[in-house]
C-alpha cells in the first residue's frame, strides 16, 4: 500500500513486520523518532510478545542485544553519530561472537564540534569492525532494507551484524512516498529466527570464551570469511526479495552508463538522487559521464567496482566524511578496488554536518572534473574563506 | 559435568571460584550466566577448556548487567523463562566503576536477575590496581605505599546504599567465610522476582597477599573486625545482619595481608588504621554488630 511517510516511520513499520523479540532504545536526534514510533507500537500491543526496553545508554541498548541475541532473540536497535561510537565496543563484540543484531545507524556528524545534521563520518568510524554496512537512497529502500538485513544477518553462512545507514534527517525526517510493505510479503521472506546455536540450560555453550594466540586468528579468519560469504547472500537475498515484491535494487553497486563514460561518477546514500540527475542533464548534454551508486559498503563489492569502473578515464567520488590525515574513506577503498587500473582520480567531500549541497555544486565540480578544470587528488566542497588560528 | 569445574586455572585459594561453585550449586545450574572480564572470566572461559557446565556468556568488562537484562528478555518474549535464571558473576572493578551505569540501568529497570558482584577489592586481572571497592589504606600497583602515600586514601565505594537506593527488593552482602549462609541468601534471591545484588567477599590469594590457606581466616576476619558487615536488605529494608561475638581490632586482619603490610611503619600508617577501625566501628553501630 503506497502511502507519503517519513522515513522514520518507514523503518519503524518495517520493524515491526519483522517481529522483533527485543527491542532495546535510546534516543538521538535524528533518529529518536524510530524507537518512538516502535515504543508506540508497543504501548499499543502492536508488537506481539516483542520485549521492548529503554535502555541507560547506547552501550547499554546493545549490551542488552548481545545477550537477548546471544539468548536466540531476533534483536533490532537504531543509533547514530556518538550514540553508535558509544555502541562501538559492544558492536564490534557481537561482530566477534556472530550475533545477527540489526541496527539502523541514521547518519550523522561527530562532534566536535557538536552537530546533529547528516554525513557519514559516523558509520565509517566502524569500516573494520565486521558489520555489514549498507546506505540506502531512499526512504522506498530504506523500509525494504529491514526485512533483507534481518534475512541475511541471520542466514546460517553469515550470522553478522547489519546495519543499514540512512542519511539523517534528509532520509529519515523526509516525506517520501513508500510502497508499504504487508505482514502477509515478510512473513513469506523472513522466517523466525532459529540460531544455529544460541544459550539454552539444554545445551550448555559457552559464548565469548578468551583465545589465546593459538587460536585468536582463526576466528578473525571465519569473520573475514563470513563477511565475504555475505556478498553471495546478500544478492541472492535481494532475487528472493524481487520475486516476492517486484523491487530489485540492484546488487552491490549500481551502475549507469559506465560502459560508455569517460568520467564516472561515485556516490552513496541520499545524495545519489541529485548526482544522477545531473548525470543524466550532462548525458543529454552529449558528455560521457556516469554514476556508480554504492549501495555495500562492508562486505566491499570490489568485484561490481572494479567492472564499473573498468572503462572510465577519470573517476570522481563524492564523500561525505573524511579519514583525516588521508581522505574520504570512500575514495580510498575505490581506489583499493580498482588496483591496476590508472584513471585520473578525484575526491570531493561535500555536506559535512549538514552543510547543504546545491545542485549548482554538484554541477559545478563534476563539470569541472569532466573539462579536465580540477587537480587530482582530495578535495573538500564548498567552504567559505576562514581564519585557522594556529598558535 | 559439574556446573562449574574441573579444569579452570584459578590459584590455589582463590576467593572467586569458591563463591561461583556455590552460587551455582545454591542454583542447582538451573542459570544463565553473564560473566564480565576479569579474573573469573580469564580463568574459566578459554576456548576448548571451559569450565563452565551452565550457559555462560561474556561479552566484555563493563557491560555484564546489560547483557544479563537482555537474555532475561529474550527468555521472556521466547517464553523460555522456566529454563533457569539469570545470574552476573562481575568483578568489583567491573561493578563499582566502569560498569555502574550498566548496572544501574538493569538495576533500575528491576530485571529478574541475580547480579553477583565478586569482590576482591582491586581490579585483579591486571594486578592489582585500585578500584572503587579497594578499602582504604590498601596497596595497590596504581596507588602504591610510597614515602609520601599510604595506600588508597579514599573510602570503599558504599556500594550496598547504592543497590538499595535502586529501590530493588533483595540486596545482601556475602562472604566465601560462610558457605551455608551464601547459598542460603542465593536460593532465597532466587524465589524473589526482580533484580537482586549480592556482593561477595572473595579474597585474592596474589593481590591481598596472603597464603592460598588464608582465604578464608583473611574472609573470616574481615567480617570479625567489622570492617565487612554481613547484612541482608529486603525492599529496603535491612532485615537480617551477622553479629560478631568479641569483635576484632582492625589490625588483626590488616597483618596477615602484604597489601597492608606498610601501614605498620609508613608514617601515616597508624592514621590509616584509626580511619579503618572507626570505619568498623561505625559499621558495627550502624548495623548493631556486636553482640
Ligand atoms: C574497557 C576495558 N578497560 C580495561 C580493561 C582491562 N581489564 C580487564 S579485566 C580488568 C580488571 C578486572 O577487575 P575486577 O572487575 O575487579 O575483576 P577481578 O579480575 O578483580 O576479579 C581490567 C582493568 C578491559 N578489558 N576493558
Ligand atoms: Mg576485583
Amino acid at each position: 500500500m503506497k502511502k507519503v511517510v517519513r522515513g522514520f516511520y518507514s523503518i519503524a513499520h518495517s520493524v515491526k513486520l519483522c517481529k522483533p523479540n527485543v527491542i532495546a532504545a535510546y534516543p538521538i536526534t535524528p533518529q529518536t523518532e524510530i524507537v518512538e514510533n516502535l515504543a508506540k507500537m508497543y504501548s499499543n500491543g502492536e508488537l506481539g510478545d516483542c520485549e521492548y526496553v529503554t535502555a541507560e545508554s547506547e552501550f547499554g541498548a546493545a549490551s542488552i542485544l548481545v545477550g537477548a541475541s546471544a539468548a536466540g532473540a531476533r534483536t533490532f536497535t537504531a543509533t547514530c553519530s556518538q550514540g553508535l561510537v558509544l555502541m562501538s565496543e559492544v558492536l564490534l563484540n557481537a561482530a566477534g561472537m556472530r550475533l545477527p543484531i540489526v541496527i539502523v545507524n541514521t547518519n550523522r556528524a561527530l562532534s566536535a564540534p557538536l552537530s546533529i545534521w547528516n554525513d557519514h563520518q559516523d558509520s565509517m568510524l566502524l569500516r573494520d569492525g565486521g558489520l555489514i554496512q549498507i546506505h540506502v537512497e531512499t526512504n522506498q529502500e530504506a523500509h525494504d532494507m529491514v526485512p533483507l538485513a534481518f534475512k541475511v544477518a541471520e542466514n546460517p553462512r553469515v550470522m553478522l551484524p547489519f546495519m543499514v545507514n540512512m542519511d539523517g534527517f534528509k532520509l529519515t525526517h523526509a516525506y517520501e512516498p513508500v510502497d508499504l510493505l504487508d505482514q502477509e510479503i515478510v512473513d513469506s521472506f523472513l522466517p523466525p529466527y532459529e540460531p544455529p546455536v544460541y544459550m539454552t540450560t539444554k545445551n550448555p555453550l559457552t559464548f565469548g570464551s578468551y583465545a589465546p594466540p593459538h587460536c585468536y586468528a582463526e576466528f578473525r579468519v571465519t569473520l573475514q570469511n563470513a563477511m565475504m560469504r555475505a556478498l553471495d547472500e546478500i544478492e541472492k537475498a535481494y532475487k528472493d526479495w524481487a520475486e516476492i515484491t517486484g523491487r530489485y535494487w540492484g546488487g552491490h553497486a549500481v551502475g549507469e552508463y559506465t560502459d560508455d563514460a569517460e568520467l564516472v561518477v561515485v556516490s552513496m546514500g541520499s545524495l545519489t538522487g541529485m548526482v544522477r540527475d545531473v548525470v543524466n542533464e550532462m548525458r543529454r548534454e552529449g558528455k560521457k559521464v556516469g554514476l556508480l551508486k554504492l549501495r555495500t559498503f562492508r562486505p566491499f563489492p570490489v568485484k561490481e567496482v572494479r567492472n564499473a569502473l573498468k572503462n572510465a578515464n577519470k573517476i570522481l567520488v563524492f564523500e561525505r566524511a573524511v579519514s583525516f590525515g588521508y581522505e574520504g574513506p570512500v575514495g580510498i577503498e575505490v581506489k583499493s578496488a580498482i588496483f591496476g587500473f590508472t584513471p585520473e582520480f578525484y575526491s570531493f567531500a561535500v555536506g559535512l554536518g549538514g552543510r547543504d549541497v546545491p545542485r549548482e555544486e554538484i554541477v559545478k565540480i563534476i563539470g569541472d572534473v569532466y573539462e579536465g578544470k580540477v587537480e587530482q587528488g582530495f578535495h573538500f566542497g564548498t567552504i567559505k574563506e576562514f581564519e585557522e588560528v594556529v598558535v | 559435568m559439574s556446573f562449574f569445574g574441573p579444569g579452570h586455572g584459578a590459584c590455589p585459594g582463590c576467593g572467586l571460584t569458591i563463591a561461583t561453585r556455590n552460587v551455582l550449586e545454591a542454583l542447582e545450574g538451573k542459570c544463565f550466566v553473564s560473566n564480565s572480564t576479569g579474573c573469573l572470566e580469564i580463568v574459566s572461559s578459554q576456548y576448548e577448556r571451559s569450565a563452565w557446565g551452565v550457559p555462560y556468556i561474556h561479552s566484555l568488562f563493563e557491560n555484564a548487567a546489560a547483557v544479563a537484562a537482555g537474555i532475561e528478555l529474550a527468555l521472556k518474549a521466547l517464553k523460555r523463562t522456566d529454563e533457569g535464571k539469570v545470574v552476573v558473576f562481575a568483578g568489583d572493578g567491573a561493578t563499582a566503576d566502569i560498569g555502574i551505569g550498566p548496572l544501574s540501568g538493569m538495576l533500575d529497570r528491576n530485571h529478574d536477575v541475580i547480579y553477583i558482584c565478586l569482590d576482591n577489592e582491586a581490579y585483579q586481572n591486571t594486578g592489582n590496581q585500585q578500584s572503587g571497592l579497594t578499602p582504604t589504606g590498601s596497596n595497590t600497583t596504581t596507588m602504591p605505599a610510597g614515602e609520601l602515600m599510604p595506600g588508597k586514601t579514599g573510602r570503599k565505594k558504599d556500594m550496598i546504599s547504592i543497590a538499595v537506593g535502586h529501590g530493588i527488593p533483595y540486596v545482601a552482602t556475602a562472604t566465601v567465610a560462610f558457605y551455608a549462609d551464601l547459598r542460603r541468601k542465593v536460593k532465597k534471591a532466587a524465589e524473589i522476582e526482580g533484580a537482586k545484588y549480592i556482593q561477595i567477599h572473595t579474597p585474592c590469594v596474589t593481590g591481598w597477599g596472603i597464603d592460598g590457606k588464608q582465604t578464608l581466616e583473611s574472609a573470616r576476619l574481615a567480617f570479625e573486625t567489622a570492617l565487612y558487615p554481613i547484612i541482608e536488605y529486603e525492599n529496603g529494608e535491612l532485615t537480617k545482619v551477622r553479629k560478631i561475638k568479641d569483635r576484632k581490632p582492625v589490625e588483626e586482619y590488616l597483618r596477615i595481608q602484604r597489601r597492608f603490610r606498610h601501614l605498620f611503619k609508613h608514617p601515616k600508617g597508624q592514621e590509616i588504621i584509626r580511619i579503618l577501625q572507626k570505619i568498623a566501628d561505625d559499621n558495627a553501630a550502624k548495623f548493631n554488630l556486636d553482640v
